[in-house]
């Protein structure tokens, strides 16, 4: 890095098309971009070598249906996820009940619990055989299934419930910051003047949180429309799932990857969405030290309803699931599961995530910090472009990495070879590379966005009295930015490294002979049939996974002390 | 620690644990391997597989995904450390010889062992072991015991079928199948047939038929021979009560035979153990190896004379379909578009 000091550029108008940035962050960011485009590049250009009458067959057969279907979904899950998440958090900001600090700290947690766990688990509870049903049954006599009713687990109701059940918190934590760091005055003006609870609530709690309920939404949507697991195991034909049948039946690469293209703009819409949330946000925010909310006591059957609407959903998304695994463990013995063969997975699912991590937060500074430096249009574009990874299906993104990953190993083999006269076969490809890259093209996003919303709480009065005392770029970056990026770079790390441990499809896809991460121990499993052998691997992912949340957690209820900061991204 | 020194960390950190990885992906050229890419869980068949290091001292490596594996091979291209795919169904064998990724084998062991109608002409893929799709049916609530495949349009069933997705490959071999024997329209009508008589919207595994026919959801439902044993002797006792609940009935085409599906082997082109990838090939045939696909996974042998299991015996003699498994795979794109088409999963 030092060798690259701006120092060395040639031509002072370079210089100063560039802001001042040093040259290499913008090759650094532009370089990225390109790394996030190059699978999606190829993904298009497979599309385009569709036969016309694909497309007709795509367009009629396929697209309306998919739409339809992944329609519902999205619709149900936003405003399922969406209610739960601004009410609870509504219930456990501006009301006093029993448990209420208890059930704050405990409904983000189901975010540690990958949607495809939830998916199996929930049919082995809930399904026409399972232990609910049949408890039912004997109960009331019942002796089939046309005796009564009960909603079907495995249909799209079924799925907008288990990804709800899993993913409110999104929309729960970013209300929550987002009711705690508001001033308190609206909320007393309004009680001054003799609104209802209810009144409250919807003239004054919903209009608040409208940018977190868009920030949280949109990540919520993302994750639904990316997840396959989940929605193929309960019948529901989403475009995602439709990308991997047309692929695999019709042998048709170019068709799925159509379907991948039209998901992409919706993609897009979403992101879209997001960024307009948080624009607003911002605006919201005051710098000064708010006055916060003081929550009002309830009493009798209202508090008891509102412990009951708080416990219900950390039931459901968490204590249920985590339940199921700790019993499956334990029936088949703690101990005899944690061989050498375990612990060997285990590390390389610890060591892959945490070298991922590194990357990624290393790609996420320079990424940050310099189109802060920057603020050109340039930089801009590259890092909303380094913003798609994450909503491309990890599977979509696995196919379109595979061209440009081989050609580099193509590159690289034939340098070896005219150097040395050996073969040295695929480098990325045949080590753990390619899933480097795959995780970090993915998850870059989680790292940018915690890194920059840590980074706009930093005056930029800071830097400009650093400029104004002679620092260069390199030491405004060094010695003010990256110091002062501290707490959101851990949360960051966080953040990533439990994705990096929950991925499946790309890891499935790219991984080296012979390599098990507990997630791919888990799908191995279950596509034996026996999801239930692989409960110790889903524990281990979903226990790791709490770490951010509780972190997250953490930051949230701290929020109000540190004068109207909002946490993570 | 400042944030330079933390770098040059993290980075030397990173660079060691990849190079490391790429080592163990890069043995030592004097250690005997052959590298397995398989869509078939290889836990499956891991006795197998360990049987034949046993014998021959050959370290098997091994990547299991279900999905993309072709279009991975395709890609490596010629440094690809692929020697053998072994896959689930004929579909995905015949994609693999489509996509160009697969070599012709010349081997007297492989076709005195396995039967013509099981093999590549050409010998660019072999039948490992085969399944035959067959009908699940209530013990308690159905009297039949031989239906036909086209019986399941009948719409005395209405309301009483259950399925995983049309769209798995199970079902797009059956149709695919069904094309062959009766032609496009006929199937198109009877996949309508089908889907009228649904109780509910495909979804799950083929053991999910079995648990829902305990549980009364329907009486009869479509699923693959081997799911009855691994069902009966598996980890999850629950399990056994879902196969203790249905008759297996094995049906045939009118004026026809049952539909079988196959696993398969086949040799990658640019396979770099292509020796040690033929020994494995064979060894996979031999009556040790099959007696391990007919008691651990209680599948149909290829192998002449090698005994079924009981449990599968139980099921009553396989009078297999002697269609071309090739011209069944061929037709798997009509198939998916025709499952589509009528909207069957939705």
């Amino acid at each position: 890095m030092r060798t690259l000091a701006p120092t060395h550029l040639p031509a002072t108008s370079l210089r100063r098309a560039l802001n001042g940035a040093p040259l290499w962050s913008v090759v650094v960011v532009v370089a990225v971009a390109a790394l996030v485009l190059a699978p999606l590049v190829s993904l298009i250009r497979i599309a385009s070598q569709g036969e016309a009458t694909l497309w007709a067959q795509v367009t009629v057969d396929i697209l309306p249906a998919a739409l339809l279907d992944t329609g519902m979904l999205l619709a149900g899950v936003a405003a399922l996820a969406g209610t739960v998440g601004i009410g609870t958090a509504w219930l456990v900001t501006a009301h006093r009940f029993p448990g209420r600090r208890l059930v704050a700290a405990m409904l983000p947690l189901p975010l540690a619990v990958p949607t495809y766990i939830t998916a199996y688990i929930y049919v082995e509870i809930f399904d026409a055989a399972g232990p609910v049903q049949m408890g039912l049954r004997s109960l009331m006599g019942w002796t089939s299934r046309g005796d009564y009713w009960f909603p079907e687990i495995r249909s799209v109701y079924g799925c907008i419930f288990v990804m709800s059940a899993v993913l409110y918190p999104y929309v729960y934590l970013a209300a929550r910051v987002m009711f705690l760091t508001q001033s308190a005055s609206m909320i007393e003006v309004a009680r001054t003047l003799g609104a209802s609870r209810l009144r409250l609530f919807r003239a004054i709690a919903i209009p608040l949180a409208r940018p977190a309920l868009a920030v949280g939404l949109s990540l919520v949507l993302l994750e639904a429309l990316n997840d396959i697991g989940a929605s193929e195991y309960l019948g529901v034909r989403t475009l995602t799932v439709s990308i991997f049948t047309t692929w695999l039946n019709r042998g048709s690469l170019a068709g799925a990857a159509q379907i991948a293209c039209v998901m992409l703009a919706i993609v897009i819409v979403l992101i879209a969405t997001e960024r307009y949330g948080r624009r607003d946000r911002r605006y919201t925010l005051s710098t000064r030290r708010p006055r916060v909310t003081q929550p009002v006591g309830l009493s009798g059957g209202a508090a008891w309803l509102a412990t009951l609407s708080c416990a219900l959903p950390v039931l459901m998304g968490f204590v249920l699931p985590i339940g199921f695994l700790v019993r499956e463990v334990l029936r088949r013995g703690f101990a005899e599961q944690v061989d050498d063969a375990f612990l060997g997975h285990l590390l390389t699912t610890i060591g892959l995530s945490g070298v991922a991590t590194l990357a990624t937060l290393a790609f996420g500074i320079i990424l940050v910090t310099a189109s802060r430096l920057a603020r050109l249009h340039l930089t801009k574009v590259a890092l909303a472009i380094a913003g798609i990874g994450y909503a491309v299906p990890g599977t979509v993104l696995a196919l379109g990495l595979l061209t440009p990953l081989v050609s580099i190993d193509t590159g690289l083999g034939t340098l070896w070879r005219l150097l040395t006269g050996e073969r040295i076969g695929l480098i990325l490809m045949g080590s753990a590379g390619g899933i480097v890259v795959a995780y970090l093209i993915r998850f870059l996003p989680i790292a940018t966005g915690s890194l920059s919303a840590g980074l706009d709480r930093v005056s930029p009065g800071l830097e400009d009295a650093g400029r104004i005392l002679g620092a260069r770029p390199r030491e405004l970056v060094l010695r003010i930015q990256i110091p002062l990026l501290r707490p959101a770079l851990a949360s960051a790390a966080l953040l990533v490294f439990v994705d990096c441990i929950k991925e499946l499809s790309a890891t499935l896809l790219l991984r080296p002979l012979n390599t098990e991460t507990l997630a791919t121990l888990v799908y191995g499993h279950a596509s034996r049939g026996a999801f239930e052998d692989g409960s110790l691997a889903a524990l281990v992912i979903v226990l790791v996974g709490l770490l951010p949340v509780i972190q997250l957690v953490r930051s949230a209820e701290a929020a109000p002390r540190k004068a109207g900061s909002p946490s993570g991204s | 620690m400042t944030m330079n020194t933390m770098f040059a960390r993290a980075l030397l950190l990173g660079t060691i644990s990849l190079s490391t990885a790429a080592g163990m992906a890069f043995p030592a050229a004097a250690q005997s391997v052959v590298n397995v890419y398989t869509n078939r869980e290889p836990g499956l068949y891991s006795a197998t597989l360990d049987e034949f290091t046993k014998a021959t001292g050959i370290k098997v490596n091994a990547i299991f995904s279900e999905q993309g594996l072709s279009e991975r091979i395709k890609a490596e291209g010629e440094n690809s450390p692929a020697d053998v795919l072994i896959t689930v169904d004929i579909g995905r064998i015949q994609e693999a010889v489509d996509l160009g990724i697969t070599q012709p084998v010349k081997s007297e062991a492989l076709n005195s062992a396995i039967p013509s109608q099981l093999r590549d002409p050409e010998g660019r893929w072999f039948a490992l072991s085969m399944r035959a799709r067959s009908i699940y049916a209530s013990k308690e609530r159905v009297k039949d015991k031989a239906m036909t495949y086209e019986d399941l349009a009948d719409p005395k069933w209405k309301g009483k079928i259950c399925t995983r997705s049309f769209q798995h490959q199970y079902n797009i071999a059956l149709t695919a199948a069904m094309i062959v024997k009766h032609g496009e329209a006929a199937t198109e009508e009877w996949l309508k047939g089908v889907k009228a008589n649904l109780a509910k919207k495909p979804s799950g595994g083929d053991r999910d038929v079995a648990k829902d026919i305990l549980a009364g959801v329907c009486d009869i439902g479509l699923g693959n021979t081997y799911y009855v044993g691994l069902m009966t002797n598996g980890t999850n006792p629950e399990q056994k009560k879902w196969a203790e609940a249905i008759n297996v009935i094995l049906p045939t085409f009118k004026g026809g035979a049952t539909h079988v599906n196959v696993s398969g082997i086949a040799m990658m082109k640019n396979a770099p153990n292509r020796e040690n990838a033929l020994k494995l090939m064979e060894y996979m045939a031999t009556p040790a190896a099959q007696h391990v696909f007919a008691d651990v996974n209680y599948e149909y042998p290829v192998r002449a004379g090698i005994e079924i299991n009981p449990l599968v015996k139980s099921f009553g003699p396989l009078k297999a379909e002697e269609m071309s498994l090739a011209e069944v795979a061929k037709n798997r794109a009509k198939a998916s578009a025709l499952v589509d088409k009528v909207g069957f999963d939705r």
